[in-house]
């Protein structure tokens, strides 16, 4: 029974079949991906004028000091193709690079990418616990914030955002060592004050393990902390910019319940600038992660980029930068896919 | 079927908090609807309709201050608890909003956001009883039921239109409020919504309140009609007389607005009221139409005239219906 | 309301500034409005006359090396208010000097951010076809690259100096900046009156100077007041990696000797917690101005 009297008096785009919905997003993804390669690309170009065009002749730099015969550093300059032309040795660096070849560190006189996989374990344990409970709390805080704006939750908590955000993540680790590792006053300093373990215990024993995680306690709070302070303020001015829109006065009139309406309708939607500007910043991940694992003494890749400054260790500034803008490439990539997922308007 | 009006607002004031001061936006307004029947809300924007219409669920925001009764089958919406209002929200009576393009939920499917009022209200509700609901709806509207897999975006704006009013039936209202359920959309697209609407009503026996500044619409589909101006009712009366006939001297310019076909003297006339609505801050001592009024007299500027039962049926708020007018001969649309 | 014209009838010219005048007046009455940004405008004004009068607060003599004469590592005392350094200098006084370079840095660097940002956010934004989409592009690329491993390794490789920090910052920082002015570029172009000049034969050079450039300048300038609070933070974690002027005190060399010397573990909290709470205190100010700044300009936000 239709009440209108003549359906077929405009017509109808017929569009029925939902298959077009997932050809939408595949070809997302395929954009997204090429995108991703693209930036990779342009990045091995930065990476390779910054280290091989700038600083002076590694092979020299490398037997310094030591005693080294003309056919080893003939040897070393053809693997690395030191005596080819500028575009010729890009080709081999390329090469280089798809064979897992970084070079060889100054300090350590072992391969980068040796030292790069040993040390990218550590890295991940801080960085990736750190940004999951940030994202957590941050995100919670954010809505509640927003939600309620104006209200004393709400100035509180973004007062402390913005004073942690306005804080060197790596100063406040340091307060976070003198205070609770060192201990002044009457605060005891029951936590360690540097290093993934203790010297005397196996890593890989229960006892090691719960070690792991006691050493971890300050600089995981520490980044914890610096990150969810940026997430909830992304996550409040996103929500905050949801309020005043028309579909929530729809959801409202349909007799829902305030929670719904706030995380069905605002925060669903809230979500889509939230992880772009997550995406965003995920260099800021980056960045407190070298500094704090250098304040801690965590043996990560961040305390790897910072000793070699000294040297300077090119070849392994060189193979962490590689490392760290590949890690930023392929979150950014994820953070895209996630938005394609969200947002139906980018996938048709 | 309870006998009480179905929708009677009575002496609502609503008043904005704005950063510059109170913001009155209704100030003294009454307003009826019956069942079955019809109700238009005329007058330009800013006059107070949208505000009116928000005020019918308790939607108008926390900051401002109302006063009066909003009865809903005898029951005041702006005293019921909250439980008591959720449940008449959408299922005793349900608003198509203005402005389609953003009313809808861009992340979600039609068809969800057609079957979450139905949810909430019927939480014993089967999924194949609610495609069955939301199909049927759909049907009704005049649109393909495999819509309801769409997302907004994927819509034009008359089918957008569309779902917005099939997504208000979903509860079976005995109230519908449309807010310019049809500007911005073309004329005929603006035909078809406007047979659904008037089918809803014929069919089924629900109530309207139909709000536009678009004269000639509601001519044609309501019963009554209700002007206002600056937060008041400066006209009510049965809507052909309204349209045709109106006493009010803004009715006559709202109506003169609209030219019909046929009638050669329309082309010629000018269409437009000089002016713009006045600051609803700065309302003068005298009627607020005065300024614009082509037919404003010195007695015009003491009082805010009162709203009085002139012919059989029709109500006006101008103290100078009947009065002579010293500069030229009365014109046919004074009474 | 119709505007009524009396004698003397004003100049398009002069009305136009007028009506500035009047809008830059209404600006600032918003912000006067809002309590952060006044407090963080206060707080900033406190820290610049500090920098400035730094000659006449502390005697640029305690910054020599070899001219100190305090104890080592020595708790305040009356002579010295914060203590002392591991060469025996007034934290103090280092504090005080330290301003100077910690606020310079920002500010240089964060010209430099701008100009680079706003050129390539116009150009990106304004030029349709492949010129635009080549500079966003290259805009996309360097957004991703992460801004500390570069700036530590273009540090390393420049070397270490206050011009080279300066430079390094203010090329690592542009990408943001430069979006963001592509957008508002984006939003502008659209309107109605430039499409008018384009119609009237304006020139494109024309057109971005004398209309887009004016209505993106708020944004700008709301966006420079967060660019240095990010500046001065990037220059205070880069001085602590150890890779800022040596020869000269910043907040961020003041903590890197600290860290260096070990004030962590000994607990000389007078090193470590003022220039920390001073880089805070600065970089919140900067924050808060702009968020202000932000919300003034940008009818949308008001009311957060």
């Amino acid at each position: 029974m239709s009440l209108v009297a003549e359906p077929g008096l405009v017509a109808d785009r017929e569009q029925a079949d939902a298959q077009p919905r997932r050809r939408g997003y595949a070809s997302y993804v395929g954009l997204k991906v090429l995108g991703a390669l693209g930036s990779l690309f342009f990045m091995l170009i930065v990476n390779f004028f910054l280290f091989r065009v700038l600083p002076g002749d590694p092979a020299k730099t490398l037997g310094r000091g030591r005693l080294v015969s003309q056919e080893q550093i003939d040897a070393f300059n053809k693997t690395y193709g030191l005596n080819q032309s500028m575009p010729q040795q890009f080709v081999t660096f390329l090469k280089n690079i798809v064979h897992g070849d970084l070079g060889i560190s100054l300090q350590y006189r072992t391969p980068v990418s040796q030292l790069i996989m040993d040390r990218l374990w550590p890295t991940i344990l801080l960085v990736g616990t750190s940004t999951i409970l940030a994202t957590v709390i941050g995100v919670y805080l954010g809505i509640k914030g927003a939600w309620n704006r104006g209200g004393m939750f709400d100035k509180i908590s973004t007062g402390t955002s913005l004073t942690l955000y306005s804080m060197p993540e790596w100063w406040l680790g340091l307060l976070l060592i003198a205070g609770l590792g060192v201990g002044f006053w009457f605060v005891p300093g029951i936590f360690p004050t540097g290093g993934l373990n203790s010297p005397d215990v196996d890593p890989n024993s229960l006892h090691g393990v719960l070690d792991t995680m006691w050493h971890l306690v300050l600089p995981v709070t520490t980044l914890t902390l610096a990150y969810l302070a940026e997430y909830s303020l992304i996550m409040r001015s996103s929500l905050l910019d949801e309020l005043g829109e028309d579909y929530l006065q729809t959801a409202r009139a349909k007799g829902l319940r305030d929670v719904r309406v706030r995380n069905h309708h605002a925060v669903r939607n809230a979500l889509l600038p939230t992880t772009t500007l997550i995406a965003l910043n995920i260099g800021f991940v980056v960045s407190g992660a070298i500094t704090v694992e250098t304040v801690f003494s965590i043996p990560g890749l961040g305390l790897l980029s910072t000793d070699a400054i000294d040297v300077p260790d090119f070849w392994v500034l060189q193979g962490t930068f590689l490392v760290a803008s590949a890690g930023v490439i392929l979150a950014n990539l994820v953070a895209n896919l996630i938005y394609g997922w969200l947002d139906p308007r980018v996938r048709t | 079927m309870s006998t009480a009006t179905l929708l009677a607002i009575r002496d609502l004031h609503v008043s904005y908090a704005t950063g510059e001061g109170p913001l009155p936006a209704v100030r003294g307004v009454d307003l009826t609807v019956e069942r079955g029947q019809i109700v238009g809300v005329a007058g330009e924007s800013g006059c107070g309709k949208s505000t009116l219409a928000s005020t019918v669920l308790r939607l108008q925001p926390p900051s401002a201050t109302v006063s009066g009764e909003v009865l809903f089958d005898g029951h005041d919406v702006m005293t019921m608890r909250w439980g008591e209002l959720r449940a008449v929200r959408w299922a005793g009576a349900s608003i198509v909003f203005q402005g389609a393009l953003h009313s809808l939920n861009p992340v979600h499917r039609i068809g969800a956001q057609i079957a979450e009022p139905l949810l909430v209200h019927d939480p014993s509700l089967g999924r194949r009883s609610i495609d069955e609901r939301i199909e049927a709806l759909l049907d009704q509207v005049g649109l393909d039921p495999a819509r309801a897999r769409s997302y907004p975006h994927q819509l034009s704006g008359g089918q957008k239109q569309r779902v917005m009013i099939a997504m208000a039936l979903a509860c079976d209202p005995e109230l519908v409020v449309a807010d310019e359920p049809t500007t911005a959309l073309d004329v005929m697209v603006q035909a078809q919504v406007l047979g659904v609407l008037s089918g809803l009503v014929r069919e089924r026996g629900v109530g309207m309140m139909m709000i536009s500044h678009d004269l000639s619409v509601l001519a044609e589909l309501c019963d009554r009609i209700t002007v206002m101006y600056a937060g008041r009712v400066v006209e009510e009366g049965p809507a052909g007389k309204v349209f045709s006939a109106p006493i009010h001297p803004y009715s006559g310019a709202l109506s003169a607005a609209f030219p019909r076909v046929g009638d050669p003297a329309a082309r010629f006339s000018p269409a437009g009221l000089p002016g713009d609505p006045p600051d609803p801050r700065n309302l003068s001592a005298g009627c607020s139409f005065a300024p614009r009024c082509p037919r404003a007299a010195e007695i015009c500027l003491r009082a805010e005239p009162v709203l009085t039962t002139h012919l059989d049926d029709r109500m006006a708020a101008c103290v100078r219906i009947g009065q002579p007018d010293p500069l030229r001969e009365p014109t046919e649309v004074a009474g | 309301m119709t505007a009524e014209v009396t004698a003397p009838r004003l100049s398009p010219r002069q009305l136009a500034r007028r009506r500035r005048v009047a809008s830059w007046k209404r600006g600032w009455t918003r912000f006067h409005a809002h309590r952060s940004g006044m407090v963080g405008l206060a707080v900033l004004v406190v820290f610049i006359a500090i920098a400035l009068a730094a000659p006449l607060l502390a005697d640029s003599s305690g910054l020599d090396v070899t001219q100190a004469d305090g104890p080592i590592l020595h708790a305040p005392t009356a002579g010295y208010p914060l203590g002392t350094d591991e060469n025996g200098r007034s934290v103090l006084t280092l504090l005080i000097w330290g301003s100077r370079i910690s606020l310079l840095v920002g500010l240089m660097a964060t010209l430099i951010s701008m100009v680079i940002g706003t050129l390539i956010g116009l150009v990106s934004g304004f030029f349709p076809g492949w010129v635009g989409r080549i500079f966003f592009r290259l805009t996309e690329w360097f957004l991703v690259i992460p801004y500390l491993p570069l700036a530590i390794a273009l540090a390393t490789v420049l070397g270490r100096s206050l011009v080279n920090i300066i430079i390094v910052i203010g090329v690592t920082s542009w990408p943001g900046t430069a979006l963001l002015i592509r957008s508002q570029t984006l939003s502008i172009r659209e309107r109605a009156y430039v499409e008018r000049a384009e119609a009237i034969g304006a020139g494109r050079w024309h057109q971005m100077g004398r209309h887009v450039l004016p209505n993106v300048m708020p944004m700008i300038f709301a966006n420079t007041t967060l660019t240095v609070a990010g500046a001065i933070l990037a220059e205070t974690t880069l001085s602590f990696l150890g890779l800022g002027d040596p020869t000269r005190t910043s907040w961020g060399t003041m903590l890197d000797s600290a860290f260096e010397v070990g004030a962590i573990t000994t607990g000389c909290w007078w090193y470590i917690v003022p220039p920390g709470v001073c880089v805070v205190l600065v970089v919140l100010a900067f924050t808060l101005i702009g968020n202000a700044l932000e919300e003034v300009l940008n009818p949308r936000l008001r009311g957060r």
